[in-house]
């Protein structure tokens, strides 16, 4: 798997490529809230268009980003899943918590 | 399901340690054994799901994640239509329903068997403390490739 993590205003955009499962789990909770430990930070745009694989490991790492970010009112926003892994976000209720979006540039004006 | 009253079509068998790294290794050359049933990208993508999160259990909850156990995971087709996976472990297995304490894991855990579940025909989990964990998931496939039907087994 791989990550690039960018920094814009409140906003952390983390781009994911490659498989999420157990293997890369830790690494990937472990980047993600390093990158969110600034105070200003509150908002986490995940661009999973280059995902080709999420199971329940990679569900957990999400769904655990946006416990921590609601607490402190924040959000989590994903962008342009591929359709199988969209299946599986959609199957486990993310999209009725997590917003979905098109493009980097959308999840980032509709989130302030 | 009987399994008596059937054929088995084909067979096959893997085992490997008990390490996150493999669990790529297990999904894909399950996935590979069952492309020789006339099987969608979709339903494809499902067994691998459905694959790692047995294994992802067995290393997490069945080993504690201790890198060095062996994993089995066998797969068989019935009658030219039924996909049958097995994924077995020696760990700690369970006695009952998964704690329902509310951690990271947990949520995994729950999620996991969901997915395997929705993706599946069936999921059978037989477990007890100290005896590991047998997991055996069945997917007919509805005799997309044959002629054969296996209307005769009981139920």
């Amino acid at each position: 798997m791989l990550l690039h993590l960018e920094r814009n205003g409140s906003s952390v955009v983390a781009r994911l490529a490659g498989e999420i499962d157990l293997d890369v789990a830790d690494d990937l909770r472990l980047a993600l809230d390093n990158a969110l430990k600034p105070d200003e930070v509150r908002h986490l745009i995940l661009n999973l268009s280059e995902v080709s694989f999420i199971d329940s490991s990679g569900l957990g790492v999400i769904l655990g980003r946006y416990r921590k970010l609601v607490h402190m009112g924040g959000k989590v926003s994903l962008v342009d899943p591929k359709p199988q892994v969209r299946r599986i976000l959609e199957l486990s209720g993310l999209f009725s918590i997590i917003g979905e979006f098109k493009s980097e540039t959308e999840a980032l004006t509709k989130i302030v | 399901m009987e399994e008596t009253c059937q054929d088995r079509t084909n067979h096959m068998s893997v085992s490997f340690l008990s390490q996150p790294v493999n669990i790529g290794l297990a999904r894909v050359t399950v996935a590979c054994f069952a492309s020789q049933l006339d099987l969608t990208l979709s339903d494809l993508e499902e067994i691998k799901v459905s694959v790692s999160e047995a294994v992802s259990n067995a290393i997490v909850h069945g080993y504690q994640r201790a890198p060095g156990e062996l994993i089995k995971i066998e797969a068989n087709i019935w009658d030219n239509s039924i996909l049958e996976i097995i994924v077995e472990d020696s760990g700690a297995g369970f006695a009952g329903p998964l704690p329902e304490e509310e951690s990271e894991e947990s949520e995994r855990v729950r999620l996991g068997f969901m997915l395997m579940r929705s993706f599946m025909d069936s999921v059978e989990v037989n477990s007890a403390p100290g005896q590991g964990t047998r997991v055996v998931m069945r997917k007919d496939t509805k005799g997309k490739t044959t002629t054969k039907n296996i209307i005769t087994c009981a139920t």
